[in-house]
């Protein structure tokens, strides 16, 4: 990974604003017995207001943790790691951000409609507020028939809907997201990228997004960051040169194909 | 029975109260057959002595059999007469008359209730503190189990001695029995079950920033009722058996258990059969109001849960 590069890329997005994640230097180990495992290792990364950033990369290559460190789920090593100017930790106190985890993660006894109020719940927001902000999320993510039901009754790609409808509820600026659509089928998976992609545009929220999926990295971010492992490492940052408004279409145009070409090839790079 | 329900001419409903009371009535008629089979046996002798005259009287097999079915204080006395004195024990009597089986069958309910209350909450709470302390655990665990290896007939004494000499009576002493033997299977069950969320179900609480109590209250406890019934039923269960133990040696004057206890003074068996046949739908009862609780608060869960 060559940094000016990285500096270059960023310093050529006058569109987006603030910085929301710095990352400078930060370092994941594991101790082992035998040899420490570098999770992550000495990774630079800023994320600015507004920006859709996918982390991608094979198995073991850093990329939940990295996700993970910057929701304080996640000790780091060395280095250091800013969320809106504080540490991850003090972030996460002011509920920065909304994170949807590779599963719905949704609590079985309560009604699809009761799982998305949790956080707000949680948050002191008035039932009847509360309620209603649900109902409208739950619409946003087209189950707003489904929200008498209980989680078992929903299928793999409606209880992942739900998921990101209570993640968006409580209206946190930014958005992680690690691997959500990884246990779904392919037509879910496109059906539920368009939603996200949409939803991106409308509300410009800062988008973190784990996948190993070329396709929806390409289709969904703005930048995409390509990840190694052993030790797991940032190898490089393409920005991409899509349009803000993006339709399915899209993946078929040469643009998206040379994009996903220089993907590959950075993915490929970093085996070496 | 979703076969049953999906056949479109068989009166499924009905089917299937049949196939349930079936099992259970051929296992009702295989032991009254072979009780009353018992009590031909083992009431014999004392009938061919104290009530035919002797073996070499003037009496036939059906004399014989009639007289040890009928026989007062028998060894094993019928089914019917068990049932009679119940009956007479019932309706003879007003409610508060110690002659009506239900005055006792009341008192020793509420000690039970009272036990099963007071033993649940301080279960609840033992297991909160355990799941929230791993210091606490280490400390108090051993000594709840070892709680539970003293014969509740040992402890049951001590205790009613030392909360009557402080002026306790009647129904308080006989709950902290109750209460003895109640909360420690809901202890054990609520400390798994307060652990049951997953590391997944914990995280999401994380990144909400919610407090210990938020977790507890929001994740830790619904996620331990499914635990938390099965050991209520076996809480009220050995509630009951406590407060039938703490009714015996204080020569209490009512109760299921000092119910038990004159009559065996006065070896009346029948009277003894009855209190135990009472003791036993008690106990039925509570477990199914217990069941009946759980059904309604787990109503909506998949069936997993």
């Amino acid at each position: 990974m060559n940094a000016p590069e990285m500096l270059a890329s960023t310093a050529n997005q006058p569109v987006f604003g603030r910085p929301v994640v710095q990352i400078q230097q930060a370092s994941v180990v594991y101790p082992a017995p035998d040899a420490p495992v570098r999770a992550l290792h000495e990774v630079d990364l800023e994320i600015r207001q507004g920006e859709f950033i996918s982390l991608i990369g094979p198995s073991g290559c850093g990329k939940t943790t990295l996700l993970r460190v910057i929701a304080d789920l996640e000790p780091i090593t060395s280095g250091t790691v800013r969320v809106n100017g504080l540490s991850p930790h003090d972030a996460r106190l002011t509920r920065a951000y909304g994170y949807v985890f590779q599963a719905a993660a949704l609590l079985p006894w309560r009604t699809v409609l009761s799982n998305v109020m949790l956080p707000l719940e949680l948050q002191g927001t008035p039932p009847e507020v509360a309620r209603e902000i649900a109902r409208t999320q739950l619409a946003r993510v087209g189950l707003a028939q489904f929200e008498q039901k209980y989680p078992w009754q929903l299928s793999g790609g409606m209880q992942q809907r739900v998921s990101i409808a209570r993640a968006l509820g409580f209206e946190p600026k930014l958005l992680m997201m690690d691997e959500p659509f990884g246990a779904l089928d392919e037509i879910t998976r496109d059906d539920l990228n368009a939603q996200l992609q949409q939803l991106w545009q409308r509300e410009q929220r800062t988008v973190v997004f784990v996948t190993h999926s070329i396709a929806e990295a390409v289709y969904l971010s703005t930048r995409i960051v390509v990840m190694s492992p052993r030790p797991g490492r940032i190898v490089k940052v393409i920005d991409s040169p899509l349009p803000a408004e993006r339709t399915l279409a899209l993946r078929d145009t040469p643009a998206f194909m040379a994009l996903a070409h220089e993907v590959r090839e950075a993915l490929a790079d970093g085996h070496h | 029975m979703a076969l049953v329900s999906s056949f479109p001419l068989a009166p499924s409903r009905w089917r299937q109260a049949v196939s349930r009371a079936l099992p259970v009535g051929v296992v009702l008629a295989v032991l009254l057959l072979g009780w009353y089979a018992l009590s031909v046996a083992l009431n014999a002798s004392g009938v061919i002595e104290r009530v035919l005259g002797g073996p070499a009287g003037a009496w036939g097999w059906r004399d014989l059999i009639w007289a040890t079915w009928h026989q007062q204080r028998a060894v094993l006395p019928a089914p019917h007469q068990i049932a009679l004195d119940i009956w007479h024990s019932l309706l003879d009597w007003p409610l508060d008359d110690p002659r009506n089986l239900l005055l006792h069958t009341r008192i020793t309910a509420e000690a039970t209730l009272l036990g099963f209350v007071l033993g649940t909450a301080l279960g609840l709470l033992l297991a909160v503190l355990i799941v929230h302390a791993p210091t606490l655990e280490r400390a108090v665990l051993p000594w709840i189990v070892a709680s539970q290896t003293v014969p509740v007939l040992a402890i049951a004494p001590i205790v009613l001695v030392v909360l009557g000499s402080l002026g306790f009576s009647g129904t308080l002493p006989k709950a902290v029995i109750a209460m003895y033997l109640c909360f420690f299977p809901v202890t054990v069950a609520m400390v798994q079950g307060l652990r049951a969320p997953q590391t997944l179900d914990q995280e999401l609480m994380h990144t909400y920033a919610a407090t210990r109590m938020q977790t507890l209250w929001v994740l830790r406890l619904p996620a331990a009722l499914p635990y938390l019934f099965p050991a209520l039923r076996v809480g009220i269960a050995a509630g009951l058996v406590g407060a039938i133990v703490a009714e015996l040696p204080t020569g209490a004057q009512a109760g299921l258990g000092a119910r038990l206890l004159t009559s065996s003074y006065y070896g009346n068996t029948v009277q003894i059969w009855s209190a135990l046949l009472m003791a036993a739908v008690l106990g039925m009862v509570l477990t199914a109001a217990v069941g009946l609780l759980e059904r309604a608060v787990l109503r909506g869960r998949g069936p997993k849960h």
